[in-house]
């Protein structure tokens, strides 16, 4: 499992890995928001927790394709279902990489970002907590759908017409625990509902994925 | 005789032609009824004037969309247990029907909140929910479209509909979260003080069993018409091998 | 026994493609498919592996027994050959894979990108995984594919080891290998028979049956 994990990160790291990418794609989005509503400081920090969630949001569902359909062009995916670790534990494991080099460079972005778009200073640690908390949910349902599209020739975009869907409530409280943390509310009930979200999604969702991948490599 | 029986697509295909015609003929029969009787033959709501009629419409259509993806989800749940091919045929048949029927509670949604709340479109809590059912709907027929191989497409979008069952169930309780609306209440309860007057309620509740045996003969005809759509597949694979 | 096949019946895409296949395989023997393009090897081979269910009959083999190796060789163009490799042997819990790299001569490549490698070359980085899975026994589908002679040779050399070592080896090939004690099967005879239009069967799944 943990070389399965090492290879992963391996792979998103060198030359063509895409990682980075999507880190990219973060930040184009977040700079072309004042674009669009204007440059006026109030307005941008009224919105910046939701944008900042929903940049995450997208540029996590850039990189889902890649978690599956990249082992089934070069023949590892049948190698992995026929390998002694379970194919639940290979989801697990691969949801878990794409979290590593995908959710944790964006939370991890998301404060430097939030100055761009003027956010309070006292939503910049709920917005990091919310985000941390979230994207894991975010790699694990995104595999899940990365596991049903794995089949197809042209995936993506089915992949995010699924995805996006199962993102909501995701989305919904993790905006909410950002926003309310900036207007000094208490956060504490939709954090720990994000909380739930990705504890649920971890346990229950490598099954549904796993045996998507059956029937598609079947 | 079992209920299992109807798994088997012949018995299925000939007991639905016989069901057919009577549960059509009803269910026009009590639409005609319910509609009529709702539009001409009840008051004007005291505040909402004539546009409360909408209601017999709206909550018909709404009921139905929510119904049918927990039908989706137990004929899904049916075939991955035990691999009956009518039941996830059943399910396929049923998503543009149920897809429908929210678009119908979407839109009359819309014209009934304009007069009312002034606006054609808010993010209630209700409305919102139903948006999002929508969009379940439209992935879920999006990957029965997608797959080539219609047992790989029965079990990817029943998969699907299992995991959508529960992040739709999340969704709601997200968006009640999320938004306090101006919705109002349930509009049929048994034990809730406020809901419609009785003689609202009457032609109410028969335009309800209208819009489900209207359902129930909608899904008939589409799952025949899935049926006979795999057999044709199955000929024209066997001819192709002879 | 190492496998054992029973009665045992495939299809592919809905169509059956063979039925009533039976042999059983003991330590150190080897049995080579043969058969027209089409005719189901590789499908027989993926049911074996357990990636594809069975339309009937029965496949035994020891729990985790076999390692598969298809038309791909699962590697990743931008890890090193060694990487490549010692990825593979430690997902089957194995440490060491200078043996398996002596043995398809990739000394000389261990450091090299797989993207570099030339496809003779990326086959023999792929027959060099099945070397460090440790399993007993293996299933090879056209294993031979662009490997020159030399190469076919040192392939033929390490199965006869693999055999002498207990293993056995069950593989769909065209070519010569020049294995003597290997068996041969042909997939001819076990070809799935089509009764007439109308008769009732013929049709893989029984929904499908159902209706005529």
């Amino acid at each position: 499992m943990l070389a399965l994990l090492l290879r992963d990160l391996r792979l998103a790291t060198r030359a063509g890995g895409g990682f980075g990418l999507s880190l990219a794609f973060f930040l184009i989005v977040t700079v072309l928001v004042p674009f669009g509503v204007g440059p006026e400081g109030g307005t941008l920090a009224r919105i910046a927790p939701g944008i900042l969630w929903v940049g995450a949001l997208l540029s996590c569902l850039l990189s889902l394709d890649r978690i599956f359909a990249l082992d089934r062009e070069d023949g590892s995916l049948d190698l992995l279902a026929t390998a002694p670790i379970p194919l639940e534990g290979v989801v697990a494991v691969k949801a878990a990489a794409h979290w590593l080099t995908t959710g944790l460079p964006l939370t991890l972005a998301a404060p430097v970002l939030g100055v761009l778009l003027n956010l309070p200073e006292a939503a910049f640690s709920w917005l990091t907590l919310s985000l941390m908390l979230g994207t894991p949910a975010l790699s694990m349902i995104g595999s899940f759908g990365a596991a049903l599209t794995v089949g197809l020739k042209r995936g993506g975009l089915l992949l995010s017409l699924l995805v996006l869907p199962l993102y909501i409530p995701t989305l919904i409280f993790g905006a909410e625990a950002a926003k309310r943390g900036a207007e000094g509310l208490a956060a504490g009930t939709p954090l720990l509902m994000l909380a739930g979200i990705t504890l649920g999604a971890v346990a229950i969702l490598p099954f549904a994925a796993a045996a998507a991948i059956r029937v598609n490599l079947r | 005789m079992s209920i299992w029986e109807y798994a088997n697509p012949k018995k299925f295909m000939q007991t639905s032609s016989w069901v057919l015609p009577w549960v059509t003929g009803l269910a026009v029969l009590t639409l005609l009824v319910g509609l009529v009787w709702g539009f001409f033959f009840t008051p004007d709501d005291f505040r909402q004037g004539s546009t409360v009629k909408i209601i017999y419409i709206h909550v018909p259509s709404a009921m139905m969309a929510i119904n049918c993806w927990a039908m989706m989800l137990v004929t899904s749940l049916i075939w991955l247990v035990r691999r009956h091919h009518v039941s996830v045929l059943a399910a396929k048949a049923a998503a543009p029907i149920g897809m429908t029927m929210t678009l119908i509670a979407l839109f009359t949604g819309a014209i009934w909140g304009q007069p009312m709340w002034g606006t054609w479109w808010a993010w209630d809590p209700r409305l919102t929910s139903f948006l999002i059912l929508f969009l379940f709907y439209l992935g879920y027929i999006a990957l029965w479209e997608a797959v080539e191989d219609p047992d790989t497409a029965a079990d990817l979008t029943s998969v699907l509909c299992l995991v959508g069952s529960v992040f739709a169930l999340l969704s709601r309780y997200a968006v009640l979260f999320w938004n306090q609306g101006l919705h109002q209440g349930a509009s049929l309860s048994l034990d809730k003080e406020e809901h419609v007057a009785d003689v609202f309620a009457w032609p109410l509740w028969v335009t309800m069993a209208g819009f489900v045996l209207l359902f129930v003969a909608l899904v008939l005809l589409r799952t025949r018409t899935e049926i006979r759509a795999r057999r044709l597949r199955a000929l024209e694979a066997r001819e192709r091998m002879a | 026994m190492l496998l054992t096949v029973a009665d045992l019946a495939v299809a592919r895409g809905g169509i059956a493609l063979l039925e009533g296949v039976a042999f059983a395989l003991a330590p150190g023997q080897a049995l080579i498919l043969r058969g027209p393009n089409g005719i189901g090897k590789t499908t027989l081979l993926r049911v074996i592996a357990g990636l594809q269910p069975a339309l009937r009959g029965r496949v035994e083999l020891p729990p985790e027994g076999a390692a598969y190796a298809g038309h791909a060789d699962g590697l990743k163009a931008t890890l090193t050959v060694a990487e490549n490799l010692a990825f593979w042997a430690r997902i089957y819990g194995q440490r060491d894979t200078a043996p398996a790299i002596a043995a398809m001569d990739l000394g000389a490549l261990a450091d090299r990108p797989a993207q570099n490698l030339s496809a003779g070359q990326k086959r023999r980085l792929g027959l060099a995984r099945l070397l460090v899975t440790g399993r007993r026994l293996w299933l090879l589908d056209e294993p031979t594919v662009s490997l020159d002679a030399a190469s076919v040779a040192m392939f033929a050399a390490s199965v006869r080891a693999h055999l002498a070592a207990g293993g056995a080896a069950l593989m769909a090939t065209h070519i010569d290998l020049g294995l003597a004690e290997a068996a041969t099967l042909d997939l001819a005879r076990f070809r799935a028979k089509r009764s007439a239009p109308g008769r009732g069967d013929g049709f893989e799944d029984p929904f499908d049956g159902a209706f005529a």
